[in-house]
């Protein structure tokens, strides 16, 4: 079984691929089930996570997995920022408004890396970079285990937070019925804020889960933002489950596509998948809410 | 203002800008003023669709690579005239516009949806463009430096008039759009599509059309351009950046006016360069600003620059009855 030896190793490797990007949709799928927008800036929000969590670890020799406290709560007070003092003025409760002031964020973030950081990549070496975890059918770089088992440890975390706490129940609350919300006196405009800090807290955390097997580059969001964009519209918008199911599946879809197409044509799948889903099914497979 | 003195005014910015390769003293003013007016009459396309119609649309660089590549591969590759390349361009570029519009509007997609689908076909496109041979892949396609009006190489000056002749024809076009039913139709389906319909509207056609002629019209400017600088490569053609700064232009400008896009885009295009004296020549610096600008234009003149005379006009109303 030739090929069997072959097609296990590249679906474990896209799975542990996929939980990364699931975890990056759930920070997107997060913002739009609260707030009903498309946040466009989430993937030059995590090329500046990932610049981040690079010259932590080359300025202050900080290991990625030590920073990842510290990078989501950075990050969570950068996306509470936004939303409250930038996206949520500038929208005039408007959605086309919001699709255009994120894109204008997004534009700025990335040619402002592009104008500091030059369009040079770069990685990171860490002590196990190079180690690898044999599982018996598959030998998987640590990184990326790691990767893979940290991606759904904050992902039940995040569950648990909007499942189990107040702050979770006011983001539902609002989620569901923002009138409503703000007549029982939840501060609509803070959970919004709160919903938004907590999508991009999600990105300071998948930078540094990123970085040790990955790389950065001014432009490296693009590669994940359309990604996340297919993996929620997969999903479902809003979806929890909708995108972590979203996202392990394109994670496999683009590793086992590269194997038989190539590298490039694998990478067109994923947007003939997101073409195609818009068009034929605009709710995705889990056409639920977040709720 | 009166009627009089509109056309006045339009009289005078005429003959300025019928006289302006006069006296424009250098190749960089000139060269200035073709992107300048190109990008005023690619934003007009953009208008149709966006400012009339209501429909965002992020990817317009489709159809404005599209044109480039029917054009530049025409010419290249079967020896068409290049003057042909413009119909073909317009052409290539509808009917690009025509199938993005079908697919689209056909299941319902509006919105953030509509958006984000007219970006995925365009990076599809550069995609594509990236990896099949006729358009000669990563390495771009070079048309051949022919000087002289027959092979649509009029030099700088000779552009300058071309493309001040299509800003002419795009006002015109989109004052005959404003002052016609169709127009009517399109503005009514953008403030209430489901009222529009309501009253018999077809607003699926209505929206097709819109795209199809926004996106013939992007095609030749694609042709415009390929022709100026004799290059084109994928990310040239398809990449965000043309989608971005042609719809910056309305935005800036004024969605849904007949100046706006004129106006947008001698602002944007006058601060960016301003900005590159000041901050110098570093790359990615201005588009740093086209993103803090669309923020800001959000933020403070959601209207645009053309919104923001109409808000004064108003003003004055009550003063002078």
């Amino acid at each position: 079984m030739l090929e069997f030896q072959i097609l296990l190793p590249s679906i474990v490797n896209g799975l542990t691929l996929g939980a990364v990007y699931a975890l990056v949709a759930l920070g997107l799928t997060l913002i739009y089930g609260v707030l009903h927008i498309i946040n466009f800036a989430h993937g030059s929000l995590l090329m500046a996570a990932l610049y981040a969590a690079f010259f932590a670890h080359a300025g202050l020799g900080l290991d990625p997995y030590l920073a990842m406290p510290l990078l989501a709560a950075a990050f969570f007070v950068v996306g509470y920022a936004l939303q409250r003092w930038v996206i949520g003025k500038a929208s005039h409760g408007k959605d086309q408004n919001v699709l255009l002031v994120t894109l204008g964020i997004s534009i700025a973030i990335e040619n402002l890396a592009l104008y500091l950081f030059r369009a040079d990549t770069r990685t990171i070496e860490t002590p196990i970079s190079y180690e690898m975890l044999d599982l018996g059918i598959a030998l998987v770089p640590y990184p990326r285990a790691i990767g893979f088992a940290a991606a759904l440890g904050i992902a039940a975390l995040l569950w648990w937070t909007i499942e189990r706490t107040d702050l979770g129940r006011a983001i539902r609350a609002v989620a569901k019925e923002r009138q409503g919300a703000k007549l029982v006196g939840i501060d609509v405009d803070h959970v919004f804020a709160l919903s938004f800090g907590i999508g991009t807290a999600v990105l300071g955390a998948a930078a540094c889960l990123l970085l040790p097997s990955f790389y950065v580059s001014p432009s490296v969001g693009n590669v994940f933002v359309l990604v996340a964009f297919t993996v929620v519209v997969l999903g479902g918008m809003g979806s929890f489950t909708g995108a972590l199911v979203g996202g392990l599946a394109i994670g496999v879809t683009e590793s086992v596509g590269g194997l038989f197409l190539g590298q490039q044509l694998g990478q067109l799948g994923i947007f003939v998948i997101f073409i195609a889903l818009l068009l034929f099914r605009p709710t995705g497979l889990f056409g639920s809410r977040l709720a | 203002m009166s009627a009089w003195l509109q056309r006045a005014l339009l009289g005078a910015s005429l003959l300025a800008a019928l006289a302006f390769p006069l006296v424009a003293e250098s190749g960089f003013w000139i060269k200035f003023a073709f992107t300048t007016l190109l990008f005023a009459y690619l934003g007009q396309a953009w208008n149709i669709l966006g400012g009339y119609g209501g429909q965002f649309s992020f990817g317009h660089a489709l159809f404005f690579g599209t044109g480039a590549y029917a054009a530049a591969i025409a010419q290249t590759a079967f020896g068409l005239n290049p003057w042909l390349g413009l119909p073909l361009g317009a052409l290539a570029g509808g009917a690009v516009g025509w199938a993005a519009g079908y697919l689209s509007f056909r299941y319902g997609l509006r919105g953030s949806y509509f958006a984000l689908v007219t970006l995925a076909f365009a990076e599809v496109f550069r995609i594509l463009a990236n990896a099949v041979p006729f358009t000669g892949a990563g390495v771009g396609l070079f048309v051949p430096l022919q000087p002289g009006w027959a092979q649509l190489q009029p030099g700088p000056i000779g552009f300058y008039y071309i493309v001040l002749a299509l800003v002419f024809a795009s006002l015109w076009f989109a004052w005959r759009i404003e002052n016609s039913r169709f127009g009517a139709q399109l503005m009514a389906v953008r403030e209430n599509e489901a009222a529009a319909a309501a009253l018999g509207v077809d607003a699926y056609a209505l929206k097709v059309r819109a795209i199809a002629l926004s996106g013939a019209m992007t095609g030749v400017g694609g042709v415009l351009y390929v022709q100026f600088y004799l290059y084109i490569d994928p990310s040239l053609a398809y990449g965000p950046g043309i989608s971005v700064e042609i719809l910056l232009v309305p935005i800036i400008g004024g969605l849904g006016t007949i100046f706006g896009p004129l106006i947008g885009s001698i602002v944007l295009h006058a601060a960016s360069e301003l900005a590159r004296r000041i901050m110098g020549d570093a790359p990615g610096i201005h588009l740093v600003f086209y993103g803090v600008l669309l923020v800001v234009m959000v933020r403070f003149l959601p209207d645009g620059l053309a919104g923001l005379l109409r808000r004064k006009r108003k003003a004055e109303v009550p003063r002078n009855a």
